[in-house]
């Protein structure tokens, strides 16, 4: 992966506009969070492979950045992004790699469903 | 002798950090062992340090680094669940311990290394250790194998007890090491820490020295 680049992001979102896509969204503070005492709590959550719809797609702040999806019926919404790769065709990787490179957040977006 | 060790873990990584040593002294001494390892550790929040895993990437990375920790410490053959990480314990238990049973009865093993259940911190952890017991209590009492099972629970001391199996690995020291570095995106940083001095606190108990010098198990009673 490399740092964002919004300029590459920005066009990559749009890329997908008003398409079927299959989504990838999580984020974390680690399974061992509470029994490392790191935080009071184990926090966690994943999407694999919600498909949705978008109409309108942004990226924004100065790094960390945010990306909002606006959907027909909601929304999609991550913090804390650091890092795009867009290796594979039609999919766009973003996530939130922490001081010690560990990942906290990510938003993956693909005309293909993500492997289980 | 051990006949065969069966160790019973649900990420790549377990059978290194938790029994590497232990599994090591097996192997040298030629016990078979067999590994059923439930996912690929896809969720893992370590990607390397510097990172070079995406959330893409990663299973593949570690289904390599799982093979050559594998080899460091002699496991010969790894038998693959195909499970998605943190999910297993939203899985039907008893289609799993199906699983897991039919595997002992085709490799009958002397002894069983797996979670203790309930006591080993991750869902996973605990998950895939409850349904190896459930699927070895399904054995008659002349086939059911030993199981020492892994706990590191803040509270598992008081409540189970100390230990009743703590094997001195000093011997497999260098062999443990070598796995743990195979698990790349998995130690990079915590063997960064070591080097800087961040992990030498005596009062950790999970301090890096103590894991290359012991490993300990408590004796499962069914």
């Amino acid at each position: 992966m490399n740092p964002i680049d919004k300029s590459i992001v920005q066009p990559a979102l749009d890329s997908f506009l008003n398409r079927d896509v299959y989504l990838h969204l999580e984020t974390t503070n680690g399974a061992y969070a509470a029994h490392n005492r790191e935080s009071n709590m184990t926090v966690g959550a994943y999407i694999r492979n919600g498909r949705i719809s978008y109409g309108r797609g942004i990226i924004t702040g100065d790094g960390p950045y945010r990306v909002g999806l606006k959907m027909e019926l909601g929304w999609v919404y991550a913090e804390g992004l650091t890092d795009f790769e867009m290796e594979q065709e039609g999919q766009l990787l973003l996530a939130g790699h922490d001081q010690e490179g560990r990942l906290a957040v990510a938003l993956e977006l693909s005309l293909h469903p993500f492997e289980l | 002798m051990e006949r065969h060790v069966l160790v019973v873990f649900p990420h790549p990584d377990d059978e290194t950090f938790g029994c590497g040593g232990t599994i090591a002294q097996f192997a040298k001494s030629g016990v078979p062992v067999t590994y059923i390892c439930g996912t690929l550790g896809q969720m893992g929040r370590n990607m390397g340090k510097p990172f070079f895993a995406t959330r893409e990437s990663l299973p593949k990375i570690r289904e390599t680094e799982l093979e050559k920790a594998c080899q460091a410490i002699g496991i010969q053959k790894v038998i693959k669940l195909g499970l998605r990480d943190k999910t297993i314990e939203f899985e039907d238990p008893e289609l799993l311990a199906d699983r897991i049973e039919q595997i002992l009865r085709e490799l009958k093993p002397s002894l069983v290394l797996t979670h203790y259940p309930g006591y080993a911190v991750h869902p996973d952890h605990n998950a895939l250790g409850d349904v190896t017991i459930r699927a070895i209590s399904r054995l008659s009492d002349q086939e059911r194998p030993i199981v020492h099972a892994h706990a590191f629970a803040r509270d598992c001391q008081d409540v189970l007890g100390p230990p009743d199996i703590v094997n001195d690995i000093s011997d497999m020291a260098e062999v443990k090491l070598a796995a743990i570095r195979a698990h790349r995106t998995q130690s990079q940083l915590v063997l960064g820490r070591l080097a800087n001095g961040q992990l030498k606190k005596p009062s950790s108990k999970d301090s890096y020295s103590h894991m290359l010098r012991r490993e300990s198990f408590w004796t499962y009673h069914f």
